[in-house]
């Protein structure tokens, strides 16, 4: 690959020299009005007849000759010494082919400092031992015959309490996550004094779970010292270079395939524990060894949103211009830090509204309950909760529209990095797009009778989704005309093998369905990196139409010979013809693919791309609004959201119905967010009440309302050769805060506690009716 | 346990199985048969990834054991194709993109064929609560419901 420029930098905590090499394509990009046939097309997901008809693989459905099944034994105690693991019982049970705990296992360093199995335990559902089996069931009896003696410790599970001096430590060395995180521009305090109005609020977002359906896990499989790991996994990369360290093992002895996941959100983007756990039990059983997390594990010990705390203030002259935003967030973040999760609070206030002042500060605390990872927009989600509901507060302080507020204070450039946007405009069309697509026309006020309340909410987001170098992709022509396309990326339900094949189709002029699109396996693809930040489109997309473009520039070479013209340039591709441009009197004016490549057979055209660098001196983000309607029972505290109208910038559309899935995706979990989902932690027993789909509610098909989404859809041809960015986390950002408006539209019942279950929609009513008669008294005594 | 004997019928095939008679229905399809298409998320019946047809209603596998099924008629997400062309259900889920990560479309798809079995030309809200038992954690739900009135007009058709 045609590498630009290299050089060394030193980077990262360690300061350890690195090589920075810039790659470049040399392709064009495709510009705002290009003429495109596939692209930007709805097409159907091409692996649509795999996942309707059961034929799709997933993790889960891997069965190898011989392969026995794991189950893991975890801590009952939020925090103990491991005293004793006796496993005789269970080793002498039928059936049962290992089992590992901190008495054999190796001495493998996991989460920081800790052992794979440490003689320590910080949460409940932290892994003990292990077995494998003939079945499940037998599994499961293993474990039941399992010993334990444990010395309980004290222990915290609010992030809050855990910072207070003198609360149990659950690491030596305190409970606070390294330095406190601070960004700050200008000087807040000078923007407070300027300030005509000033809101204040104190903000709480819950510990959510991602219940992603199919849970993680992995089928371990050895053939001499080279490990196979069919995993549910957003990263086989990431999965392939965290195991072979783990184990000592060299990366190309280490294969990872992922075909089909059921769901990952963020929280599949690591390796975890588990999958080098069934590593070593296949490896001291001789046999394949698939472990895949029960439901309450994976609610348990797969990671979740951390909780936040967050103290806002906004501070804004009578005419709507902000003068200060302020930010103090406490996070929790579980036992231990993992890696992945970027749960970026402050971002939405740094960049979302113009303001010269700013400060975000951010601390985060360790706590005894399962470790935090990336969670479908993280961060920003939970600070889109508190910002956009202050915004909300702002404006009616104001007595100005919420919409106007935030166009009054536009932000066109990226005042964190100090450099403008590729694409400025995107966020003033959303708001054009959601509000008249909603018939959005300032709050409704209406008369508070009767015990169903209708009101009326927005929020807006900005998010990156620009995708990044490296990636890489090849194309391979075959003899017959069709194309291979082979990256080492996955497809995580997103339709990235969609969006891939029509970025490939309309790059080398062959119908979508000659085209095979290749991923999920680290043994036959080129690196691509983990599938998260909605990066995956941008990210691999340039590097497929790079690799597409390398490929056409070869085949059309080989069909100006037959075609007998001089300059391939004049000739072009559509359908699997190759053509003149503009045709010719006399002779051949076009040959289709198959037989240019028939006669080059068994010769084969290999085409390789990669993906360039992000522009240097702009910024390349995304940005949205949403508007919901909703009902309120004032009787019952019972929510419902009537309608969502949603519009999101992903530059380029290049496929609007796998766009539209990812928002009516985001929107739905996002009514989750507000509504009802919350992991109940009992800060007494420490542990967690509700590690099932039975007691941890999400949105079922009755609670997610009629959505449109009208696309901000504007090519992004300064952000990469596709001009497409991410849509997959920016959908849910807004759809919490927007509903939490929405109520206090319908009620005047302001409420920052995260979800808005019906009691504690009930509670808050309760509070403002008594307030409110307090005040009526008072007013009568006057 | 000691093991026991059953004979199933899985999408019209006979099969005598020898089996833990712990073992759940979605086991002895997973496991015994090898029929992976329906999938396991919870295990105790709040997800609805399991669904299959017993005697043509839609039914959680995971709440079934297998030896309580002797002698029904089970149905699968493996025994829809009729020679190689996708049912009419199949068809609309793909026409709606009424999924994503494709792992609860198996039990979506049974429950509207449950749905349908009884109610040939169901209404909008029949076919919600036809499918309320099956969480989709990706969202796709509003294209569920296309796809399911959607289906009933391809049946019809056909």
């Amino acid at each position: 690959m045609p590498i630009e420029h290299i050089e060394t930098l030193r980077e990262g905590e360690d300061q350890k020299e690195k090589l920075k090499v810039v790659e470049r394509s040399g392709v064009e990009p495709w510009g705002r009005d290009a003429s495109l046939s596939v692209v930007g097309e709805p097409h159907t997901r091409v692996e649509g007849p795999e996942k309707v008809t059961g034929r799709a693989r997933y993790a889960y459905d891997i069965r190898l000759p011989g392969q026995l099944y794991a189950r893991v034994l975890r801590s009952p105690h939020p925090h103990a010494r491991v005293r004793r693991v006796d496993s005789s019982a269970a080793e002498a049970l039928e059936g049962v082919h290992a089992v590992l705990s901190m008495e054999n296992a190796p001495d493998i360093r996991w989460y920081e400092n800790s052992k794979l199995f440490d003689s320590t335990v910080r949460f409940v559902g932290e892994e003990v031992a292990a077995v494998a089996a003939e079945n499940e069931e037998v599994a499961l009896d293993a474990l039941r015959l399992i010993e334990v003696e444990y010395e309980p410790l004290p222990f915290v599970t609010d992030m809050l309490a855990a910072l207070e001096p003198h609360a149990p430590a659950v690491h030596e060395g305190g409970n606070r996550v390294g330095e406190p995180k601070l960004y700050e521009r200008g000087d807040v305090a000078t923007g407070l004094e300027e300030a005509d109005v000033i809101v204040e609020g104190t903000f709480y977002t819950q510990t959510a779970l991602h219940n992603c359906l199919e849970p993680h896990g992995c089928t371990a499989s050895w053939d001499g010292d080279s490990l196979t790991l069919y995993e549910s996994t957003q990263g086989v990369f990431e999965v392939r270079e965290q195991v072979a360290e783990k184990l000592g093992l060299r990366e190309d002895r280490v294969r990872v395939v992922k075909r089909y996941m059921g769901g990952g959100f963020g929280s599949k983007q690591i390796a975890w524990k588990q999958t080098v756990i069934a590593a070593l039990l296949s490896q001291l059983t001789g046999q394949p060894v698939q472990l895949m997390l029960d439901r309450e594990a994976e609610n348990l010990a797969a990671g979740n949103r951390n909780p936040t705390h967050q103290r806002v203030r906004l501070g804004a002259r009578s005419d709507g211009t902000l003068t200060a935003i302020e930010l103090e967030a406490t996070l929790g973040v579980g036992a231990y830090m993992v890696g992945g999760e970027a749960s970026n609070v402050g971002g939405p206030y740094q960049r979302l509204y113009r303001c010269p002042n700013v400060r975000t500060r951010k601390t985060a605390a360790y706590i005894n309950a399962g470790p935090s990872v990336a969670f479908r927009a993280p961060g920003y989600v939970e600070g889109a909760w508190a910002l956009e509901q202050a915004m909300d507060e702002l404006a009616r302080r104001l007595d100005v529209d919420p919409v106007e507020l935030r166009r009054k204070n536009y932000a066109d450039w990226d005042q964190k990095k100090d450099r403008p946007y590729t694409s400025p405009e995107s966020l003033r069309i959303a708001y054009d797009k959601v509000t008249e697509a909603f018939g959005w026309d300032g709050y409704r006020r209406l008369p508070a009778d009767g015990a169903k309340r209708r009101g009326i909410g927005f929020a807006a987001h900005e998010w990156g989704g620009a995708g990044h170098a490296p990636g890489y992709a090849w194309v391979k022509l075959n003899s017959d005309g069709t194309a291979d396309v082979v990256t080492g990326t996955q497809d995580i339900g997103t339709g990235t093998r969609t969006g891939l094949t029509q970025v490939a189709a309309e790059t080398l002029g062959l119908p979508m369905a000659q085209i095979t699109l290749h991923l999920g396996d680290t043994a036959q693809g080129p690196y691509s990196p983990v599938s998260a930040g909605s990066a995956t489109q941008a990210t691999l997309g340039p590097a497929v139409r790079a690799a597409a473009a390398d490929a056409r520039e070869q085949l059309l070479q080989a069909a100006a010979l037959l075609l007998e013209v001089e300059d391939p340039e004049t000739l072009d591709i559509r359908d699997g013809i190759i053509f003149i441009v503009g045709g010719r009197e006399y002779g051949r004016s076009e040959v289709e693919v198959r037989e240019v490549m028939g006669r080059m057979a068994p010769h084969m055209i290999l085409g390789q791309g990669m993906r360039g660098p992000n522009p240097e001196d702009k910024s390349v983000r995304t940005f949205g609004a949403q508007c919901v309607e909703v009902e309120v029972d004032v009787e019952t505290g019972e929510v419902t959201v009537l309608r969502v109208a949603a519009s999101h910038d992903c530059g380029r559309v290049i496929n609007p119905t796998m766009v539209n899935s990812q928002v009516l995706g985001g929107v739905t979990q996002g009514i989750g967010f507000a509504l009802m989902e919350e992991r109940i932690l009992d800060d007494r027993l420490g542990f967690v009440l509700n590690p099932n789909l039975e007691h941890y509610k999400v949105p079922t098909v009755a609670d997610v309302p009629p959505t449109t989404h009208n696309a901000v859809d504007r090519p992004d041809p300064e952000a990469n050769p596709t001009g497409a960015k991410g849509i997959g986390e920016p959908p849910i950002i807004p759809t919490a805060p927007a509903i939490a408006n929405a109520i206090y539209d319908a009620t005047g019942v302001r409420i920052r506690e995260a979800p808005l279950t019906q009691w504690r929609v009930l509670r808050a009513l309760l509070e403002k009716g008594k307030s409110d008669t307090n005040n009526s008294m008072e007013r009568e005594r006057r | 346990m000691h093991d026991t004997t059953v004979t199933l019928e899985v999408n019209g095939v006979e099969h005598s199985l020898t089996l833990d008679p712990r073992r759940t229905l979605l086991d002895a399809l997973r496991h015994n048969l090898r029929l992976t298409g329906t999938k396991k998320v919870c295990e105790m019946g709040d997800c609805g990834a399991c669904t299959v047809l017993v005697d043509g209603r839609a039914m959680y596998a995971c709440l079934l054991l297998a030896v309580d099924c002797d002698g029904r008629e089970i149905k699968t997400i493996e025994g829809l194709v009729r020679d190689g062309e996708l049912d009419p259900v199949q068809q609309a889920f793909i026409e709606a993109d009424a999924l994503q990560c494709g792992f609860c479309t198996p039990g979506q798809i049974m429950s509207i064929h449950g749905l349908l079995n009884e109610n040939p030309r169901p209404s909008e809200d029949e076919v919600v609560r036809a499918v309320s038992g099956n969480l989709c954690r990706c969202g796709a739900y509003r294209n569920i419901v296309k796809a399911g009135q959607r289906a009933s007009e391809l049946s019809s058709a056909s």
